[in-house]
């Protein structure tokens, strides 16, 4: 119990995972984890759902026990220690704020636990924290959504865990009030110092939030990283596509020179610096942001410093104020999504309008991932690029005859 | 005016009903001022003597009845209510062999016939050789008001956010912190409905009491006893003063929980 019941932490403590598996009757929720997070560190493990993310929190505070593996706090084991006397608290998804207390009451209930001094003082300094002071005699169930979850982070901090765990907790807020909390809650932890675990599958919100994000996908993680790391140069097509889109195409590599690859993809060659790709030969699936495309309606002027694809037809415009996105049907590699601001007043190119899309080469990375193991183009249910797919398929084939 | 019959009909009916069911209750209130000698079946003048003195007669026999079914009624409700909320608690929460069995198996005594759960229980009282008395009246109580208490108190554990219990243990609770502070609080609605209708149960059973009763007398089984030879006025003025304390305990409960409704309306 020393670790729970001493006196306030201080600063956020090390969480270290090792070799950590669960597995439940039936199925694998986590398969050999090994993680580190950093004292003071916003982490956000991201996925969808099923992934393991939640399992992995839940085995953190201690609601259940790890297979095999360890876990280390501030350098301490705490694999065998019961939830009560971890140093670790938990913001709840469904925020679980006690019915029959009053706000209150809801927030002095840790440190009433731990018998600390003061616990009335200590719960209003932390209502104040979160603004919500005024409302310390209520009910929670009187208290609107945003304001709950508040409280429910009040009274995780008012305990100044060595490591807070958020469990999607601005999951039933609606936009305008998660983009409030968000703000908030990244402020607080920046106040505080402390140590957060955020779980949660909404990746704009891990992008906002964390320093780190490790994105996890059936029960390991695929990538580490700072966020604009993992968006600008993903390792692998889960993450390509999970945090945000991406249009990824496969060839095999036909040249290399000391600074770049270029890649053979259905007789057009891409050029994708060495540093930006993880594999330099053999079959490589490269990929583009969408928003990094400009889309042309001519062909345009050959630079050495742009990849170019084309020509290609306009298949489908939809405007959304700030921007415009075009999907494109190229005959051999499918739909292309390019995002474009719309600097003019509404879309340039129309359904139907022949184009052509180029980007900077310093903007196109090439994924880990071998590609024999994933379809060669990404699985579309899109009637138009099965078409497409169709049609080049059938040409190949009375080519070869 | 045109007389509408759907109109009338209604009331008329509810009107009757009600009445149906309030006469014996209401015979039995004005009859407990009836200036009666041993039999209690004609009016024979008001008197209060019956409620300033409802001890005195037969050697104070109806009170002993009553006071009997207050102790059995008060016992057999805790015993059973402790050890059903235990056992619903276990049903609903954790998984252990048999579950569903003993779950099945404490429906057995609400469906038995309270003929046949008496007498099995008094062959085997019988056959062990316990001798009749109190004991083995609460324990026959205690027994079927189990089954009544793991009912309700299942379905308010089923509808308990275990996210609840966890955050308790998150919040550096010990297992029997979080027992007392937030499980048994959040279950107390269920429990407290579950211990009233064990009490009210007990205490007008008449049928297995009697089978395990031996010569100890409960208050139904006195008035069933005393209603062959006249039940005296003081029986109703028990049964009387029972059904005010019913009437009274629910309008207090009705009252305050509006109020309480009214009051949080405001506060949100």
């Amino acid at each position: 119990m020393s670790m729970a019941t001493g006196a306030f932490a201080e600063r956020g403590a090390d969480l270290e995972l090792v070799g950590i598996s669960k597995r439940f009757p039936g199925f694998t929720a986590i398969e050999s984890l090994d993680l580190t997070i950093p004292a003071g560190s916003f982490f956000a493990l991201l996925g969808p759902s099923g992934c393991g993310k939640t399992t992995t929190l839940r085995l953190v505070a201690g609601l259940e026990e790890p297979t095999t593996g360890r876990i280390l706090i501030g350098g301490k084991d705490v694999t065998n220690l019961k939830p009560y006397q971890r140093p670790v608290n938990t913001v709840f998804q469904s925020y679980a704020l006690f019915p029959h207390m009053t706000v209150l009451e809801n927030v002095a209930f840790g440190l009433r636990r731990r018998k600390l001094a003061d616990p009335v003082g200590k719960a209003h300094e932390a209502l104040r924290l979160v603004e919500l002071d005024h409302l310390a005699a209520r009910k929670p169930q009187q208290l609107s959504g945003g304001q709950q979850q508040r409280v429910a982070l009040a009274r995780a901090l008012v305990n100044r865990p060595a490591l807070l765990l958020l469990d999607e907790p601005l999951g039933a807020l609606d936009l305008k009030l998660r983009r409030q909390m968000q703000l908030e809650l990244k402020t607080i932890q920046e106040e505080v110092g402390l140590t957060f675990l955020h779980v949660t599958h909404d990746q704009e919100e891990a992008m906002t939030m964390a320093d780190t994000i490790a994105v996890m996908n059936k029960g390991r993680i695929e990538q580490m990283g700072a966020p604009e790391q993992l968006y600008e140069l993903p390792k692998t097509a889960f993450v390509a596509n999970f945090l945000g889109q991406s249009n990824l195409f496969t060839g095999t590599v036909v040249g290399t020179t000391s600074t770049a690859i270029s890649v053979d993809i259905a007789g057009q060659k891409i050029v994708v610096p060495v540093g930006r790709s993880h594999r330099h030969s053999g079959d490589v699936t490269i990929g583009v942001r969408p928003e990094k495309l400009s889309l042309h309606r001519e062909a345009p002027v050959i630079d050495p410093a742009r990849n170019v694809i084309g020509p290609a037809h306009v298949i489908d415009v939809s405007f959304s104020g700030v921007s415009t996105q075009y999907l494109i049907a190229h005959p051999s590699l499918g739909t292309i999504v390019v995002f474009a601001q719309n600097m003019a007043f509404g879309p340039v190119a129309h359904v139907g309008e022949q184009v052509w899309v180029s980007w900077d080469i310093e903007h196109g990375f090439g994924l880990a991932d071998d590609p024999a193991e994933n379809p060669r183009f990404a699985a579309d249910t899109d009637t138009k690029s099965i078409a497409a797919q169709r049609h080049a398929a059938l040409i190949a084939e009375l080519g070869e005859a | 005016m045109k007389f509408s019959l759907g109109k009338w009909l209604l009331p008329v009916y509810a009107v009757l009903a009600l009445t149906f069911l309030m006469i014996p209750i209401i015979y039995t209130f004005i009859f407990s001022f009836n200036d009666s000698l041993k039999s209690n079946i004609t009016w024979r003048g008001f008197t209060l003597d019956k409620w300033l003195n409802v001890c005195k007669v037969q050697g104070g026999a109806v009170c002993e009845a009553f006071g009997n079914s207050l102790i059995i009624g008060a016992v057999a409700t805790v015993a059973a209510t402790v050890m059903g909320t235990m056992i619903a608690i276990a049903i609903v929460r954790y998984k252990f062999k048999f579950r569903s069995a003993t779950s099945l198996l404490l429906f057995l005594p609400m469906a038995t016939p309270e003929v046949v759960l008496g007498a099995g229980l008094a062959a085997q009282f019988l056959s062990v050789g316990v001798p009749k008395d109190m004991t083995t009246i609460i324990l026959a109580h205690t027994m079927f008001c189990i089954s009544f208490v793991v009912v309700t108190v299942k379905a308010r554990v089923a509808s308990l956010d275990p996210a609840l219990e966890e955050a308790g243990r998150d919040l550096y609770g010990s297992p029997s912190q979080v027992f007392m502070r937030i499980t048994f609080p959040l279950l107390l609605p269920g429990i407290l409905a579950a211990a009233l209708l064990s009490f009210a149960l007990s205490f007008d059973d008449f049928i297995i009491t009697n089978f395990n009763s031996g010569s100890v007398t409960t208050f139904p089984k006195y008035i069933y006893i005393s209603a062959s030879r006249g039940i005296p006025a003081e029986a109703n003025v028990i049964a009387s003063a029972v059904f005010l304390i019913a009437l009274v305990v629910v309008v207090t409960t009705q009252v305050s929980a509006a109020a309480r409704a009214k009051r949080l309306a405001k506060l949100g």
